[in-house]
């Protein structure tokens, strides 16, 4: 009788299917996985430290290259917990403004995510498919905030800039066009049994467990738990848009893809809501402390231009005390816990990043499993090293 | 407000002499613990049928350096019953320990790691308490205040040998 021992391997961290430079290290009996353990950290930039040391404002281009591709979302999430440091109102067109960008943005995401899981499972036609359309919203993003993938769009108080001429056409054309798209990427996979085998029943743990793992978004709502941060903590006028929350039964694989394929109809809907409804008005509280002042005083008006020098010199002061806020990402729950020591710059600078945490399920939902599921289970949570790492 | 309410009242009932502030900050509830009664409060908040706070949202470290005791832990916890959130805070000094709530809830394995790393807080009965970001062999801290922002030393390479 031979001998059987096990055989460890390494896979990443640079591997195409672990979605940057995630490294796990793989015990196998076989093609069986007893052991696995993530190695993380490869993209650690200390974010959280170097944002102690700079202004509230100046930590705003940090947050976009937390979860690269969904930079909105990202931007989003820090702007609410500073306003509820400062507890200051946002105008009515900006939250409208917000809610646009960021579904818009969670589509691109769930966009991103669904042409390489399917790349990594092998299938080749979605990835051609889905950054197609991609391309249509950055274009979007390129002329309203002028940047593509890191826009640094939102500020705190609103908006950055209105709306140029004509993009609600773009707009509105791209929500009427999407649905059917999303038609195109059900006819490549929804039914192919290749795809079927591969994703159902793969990476199943029990609903508790999710939980426990502190498992949040698609991935927790796969399990069929109905916890959406856009429901349970309405922020930004999300209560004024008719959505539902997409939810799987049994949390594997196919469902997580079915949950995103729904979500992203339903983001798709809230923007055709946003846009018809936009309201008029100013697109950033007005508070001389935090905001800058336009642009026009500024070069015709002493006392504004001395506002603006302070305000990007020095920053403000918020009051003492600590704040949690959080959005509803494309990847899950993200948060900014801020503590505030009255300077103007953050005590502490805690971002709850949701891949971190739906990451630290990832060897529950593979030991036990074959090594080519690892493949499917890492692109169904939907990683970005980006924002495991900070 | 009133399942939040029900919790400090459940909490003051059962450990009275453990709490010891309870603030609110922009309709956020904090509850500041004793450090030896966490592990226990935690579990009380995690179990108990009319609380439920099964999801930890997060956990992190806090440095309050120079100040004694040195730093703090912070859990953020969510009741998918209530619907409602709750901060837990306690403090620790440079050379003690804080119970773990790894049996708690599982997502703490990785958040405490994370503290050890960046903060260098100890935890007790954690399965694998190891660095999670930065590499073995490491030596600091990054996170702790008088950790500077550019690195402990500037001409040296910031990679470890191999």
């Amino acid at each position: 009788m031979a001998e059987t021992r096990l055989m460890t391997i390494n896979m990443g961290p640079q591997h195409p299917a672990t979605h940057g430079v995630l490294r796990v290290v793989l015990e196998l009996d076989g093609e069986v996985i007893v052991r696995s353990t993530p190695h993380l950290g490869h993209l650690h930039r200390g974010m959280e430290k170097l944002a102690e040391s700079k202004t509230y404002h100046q930590a705003i281009p940090l947050t976009d290259r937390l979860d690269y591709t969904n930079a909105m979302g990202n931007n989003f999430a820090y702007v609410l917990a500073v306003e509820k440091l400062l507890g200051i109102q946002v105008p009515k067109r900006a939250q409208y403004i917000r809610v646009m960008m960021a579904e818009l943005q969670r589509i691109a995401a769930h966009l991103i995510w669904l042409g390489t899981h399917a790349l990594d499972i092998g299938a080749m036609t979605p990835l051609l498919y889905t950054f197609r359309e991609r391309e249509d919203i950055l274009r979007i993003f390129e002329e309203v905030a002028g940047g593509r993938l890191t826009p640094t769009y939102l500020r705190i108080g609103g908006v950055s800039k209105d709306f140029p001429e004509g993009i609600r056409e773009k707009i509105k054309a791209f929500v009427q066009a999407f649905p059917g798209h999303i038609k195109e990427y059900e006819t490549l996979l929804t039914k192919n049994i290749i795809w079927l085998k591969r994703t159902k029943g793969v990476g199943i743990i029990s609903k508790e467990d999710a939980i426990s793992f502190g498992v949040t978004g698609p991935t927790l709502r796969g399990f069929g738990v109905k916890y959406d941060v856009r429901k349970a903590f309405p922020y930004s006028s999300y209560e004024e848009f008719d959505f539902e929350i997409p939810i799987g039964s049994v949390g594997d694989v196919y469902d997580r893809y079915i949950v995103r394929l729904r979500e992203m109809e339903w983001s798709n809907s809230i923007v055709e809501q946003a846009l018809e409804r936009l309201p008029k008005g100013p697109i950033i509280a007005i508070d001389p402390r935090i905001t800058l002042p336009p642009k026009d005083d500024v070069l015709t008006d002493i006392a504004s231009l001395i506002r603006q020098f302070k305000i990007v010199s020095e920053g403000f002061q918020p009051p003492k005390g600590e704040v949690y806020a959080s959005v509803e990402a494309s990847k899950g729950e993200l948060g900014f816990y801020l503590v505030s020591d009255g300077s103007n710059h953050p005590f502490r600078f805690r971002i709850r990043t949701p891949s971190f945490a739906n990451l630290s399920a990832l060897s529950k939902m593979i030991e036990g499993g074959l090594i080519a599921d690892v493949i499917s289970v890492i692109g169904s949570i939907d990683i970005v090293l980006g924002e495991v790492d900070r | 407000m009133a399942e939040v309410n029900l919790t400090i009242k459940k909490l003051r009932e059962k450990f009275l002499n453990s709490i010891l502030e309870v603030t609110t900050f922009r309709g956020e509830v904090t509850v500041t613990v004793t450090k030896g009664e966490v592990f226990e409060i935690c579990k009380f908040l995690h179990s108990d049928s009319d609380l439920q706070y099964r999801l930890l949202t997060d956990l992190c470290g806090l440095d309050f350096f120079p100040q004694t005791p040195r730093f703090g832990v912070v859990y953020l916890l969510y009741s998918m019953k209530s619907n409602q959130r709750l901060r837990v805070k306690t403090r620790v000094g440079e050379t003690e320990s804080i119970p773990s709530v790894e049996s708690i809830w599982k997502v703490a394995n990785w958040y405490e790691r994370e503290a050890y790393d960046l903060f260098g807080i100890t935890f007790d009965n954690h399965p694998d308490l190891r660095r999670i970001m930065l590499w073995d062999g490491y030596e600091g801290h990054p996170l702790r205040k008088d950790f500077p922002v550019e690195g402990p030393d500037f001409d040296k390479p910031f990679v470890p040998e191999v």
